[in-house]
């Protein structure tokens, strides 16, 4: 194992290439991410055996990963922003088709007004597209989670596309150290695709075909069902990726939860400045903790649960807007899965960080201090605030 | 394909909805579409076969002695009528 410095973008690229990708496909212009532009240079060098497909689009782009992962290819592409929102349709094709595709998201603002920085509307915007959906903190994060995606992409029990989400700017085009893994050692945590591939012409097969109202429904139910395997495989992988790695990851990373009295849920790189106030305030004997959520889709609900049980509020931090809805929407997701559960638990919800948008020490600081106020008896159940915006 | 015959509850349809074998649309009689039907005046008919290139379904056939059209997958879109050279096909309501 070796220490370099890389940005969140280069660390996972640097993942792909060592994950031995069959098929690249990618639309090299703004908003991309270095991650396929750094792809590229693996190629240009002969650094990787990949094919990498130029496309007129991030619409052809899914649409020519689609395709490959159809063929049984390891398929790798990349994207942000606008670039994901073009792939909408396509991401609901790649998860119903059950491609194992890997996609490193850079998570920007969607226009308008046009703005390239970080937040995670174009995530929240595809939420329910079917894929697994992961939310790395930093480019060692980034670096593991890439490795880790394709083995539970690819787990014969699951089969579904993974994203790789890192915060745009703050994390992929900050560099860091990274502890990088043996090319060997990745090779054998991450053999090659196995299984049989859909596009055969030994045997033939209708792929995608049209199922209407006597159909639909029951290839929809299987899919749900698919996303409640995806917890269990994720375990698995984790496990053994701990094993050469040394380091566990699992569903979330909690901080300072003994005995808290009030804990921060977020993801992404604000979970940084969330840990580093609340060991400030741990040090002057404040009851707060972080709840860090890697994986978003499938919602880890019973897990969540048993981990907020001792808590009187926790502060649910949504960087996006979910235009005329109650909550942000990872506020909607904690709220349903404690709805009967726990019902003391009052919630915070703040919504913060859009386009890009600092959020301080000083930030999270009064986010503590008001959790731990809703912790009073005469606090209401629940609040939504906008943190750092200007009135 | 027997999953088009047997009405398979959602744990036992294909994963990804592939089927996993070939030729399934023959399967499927889209005849009931139809509101406009195609008839072949047999008499006014020249064998030419145009209607025949020009279904989009194929749900014009060859037979000995001309064409038939198949009434299990014929749309009734009328492209063999309004094609036809000679006026033989008409098309009627349903």
């Amino acid at each position: 194992m070796k220490r370099i410095g890389l940005t969140g973008d280069e660390a996972i690229a640097y993942a792909a290439k060592q994950c031995d990708v069959d098929v690249v496909s990618a639309y090299p212009i703004t908003p991309q991410t270095i991650i396929v532009e750094k792809y590229s240079e693996y190629v240009a060098n002969g650094e990787v055996d990949t094919e990498f497909i130029n496309v007129e689009s991030e619409h052809s782009a899914l649409s020519a990963c689609i395709g490959a992962s159809l063929t049984g290819a390891r398929v790798f592409t990349a994207t942000a922003s606008q670039g994901l929102a073009l792939m909408h349709e396509l991401l609901y094709i790649a998860s119903s088709l059950r491609c194992p595709i890997v996609m490193g998201i850079a998570n920007r603002s969607l226009s308008a007004p046009l703005n390239i920085h970080g937040d995670h509307s174009d995530m929240m915007g595809s939420r329910d597209c079917g894929w697994i959906q992961i939310f790395a903190e930093n480019a060692q994060e980034a670096y593991d989670w890439t490795i880790q995606a394709f083995r539970l992409s690819e787990d014969p029990e699951v089969l579904l596309p993974s994203s790789v989400n890192i915060d745009g700017f703050i994390i992929s085009h900050s560099m860091e150290g990274v502890e990088v893994l043996e090319d060997e050692a990745v090779r054998a945590f991450l053999p090659p695709r196995s299984g049989a591939c859909a596009v055969d012409p030994r045997r033939p097969s209708t792929i995608g075909p049209v199922a209407l109202p006597d159909y639909y429904f029951e290839f929809k139910r299987q899919q749900a069902e698919v996303m409640k395997r995806v917890p269990v495989a994720l375990e698995r992988v984790c496990r053994e990726f701990n094993r050469i790695s040394g380091r566990r990851y699992g569903k979330f990373q909690s901080y300072g939860m003994d005995g808290a009295r009030t804990a921060i849920i977020c993801m992404g790189s604000a979970a940084g400045t969330a840990r580093h106030v609340a060991k400030a305030l741990r040090g002057k004997g404040e009851r707060v903790g972080v709840v860090k959520l890697w994986l978003y889709r499938p919602f880890p609900v019973d897990e969540l649960v048993r981990e907020l049980e001792g808590l009187r509020s926790v502060v649910v931090m949504d960087r996006a807007i979910s235009f005329g809805a109650p909550f942000g929407p990872l506020c909607s997701d904690l709220i349903g899965t404690i709805h009967g559960k726990l019902p003391k638990l009052k919630v915070l919800n703040a919504i913060y960080g859009l386009g890009g948008r600092d959020i301080t020490e000083k930030d999270v600081e009064g986010l503590y201090r008001e959790g731990l106020r809703m912790a009073e008896a005469k606090a209401p159940m629940v609040r939504v605030k906008y943190v750092g915006v200007r009135e | 394909m027997s999953a088009l015959k047997e009405k398979l509850g959602w744990r036992k349809v294909p994963p990804g909805g592939t089927i996993s074998e070939a030729g399934s649309s023959a399967l499927y009689k889209t005849g009931a579409w139809r509101s406009f039907k195609p008839v072949i005046d047999k008499a006014k008919c020249t064998k030419c076969l145009i209607c025949w290139i020009y279904c989009p379904d194929m749900a014009v056939k060859r037979v000995n002695d001309g064409v038939e059209i198949d009434y299990e997958y014929c749309k009734g879109c009328g492209i063999c009528a309004a094609e036809c050279p000679v006026k033989a096909i008409r098309m009627e309501e349903e």
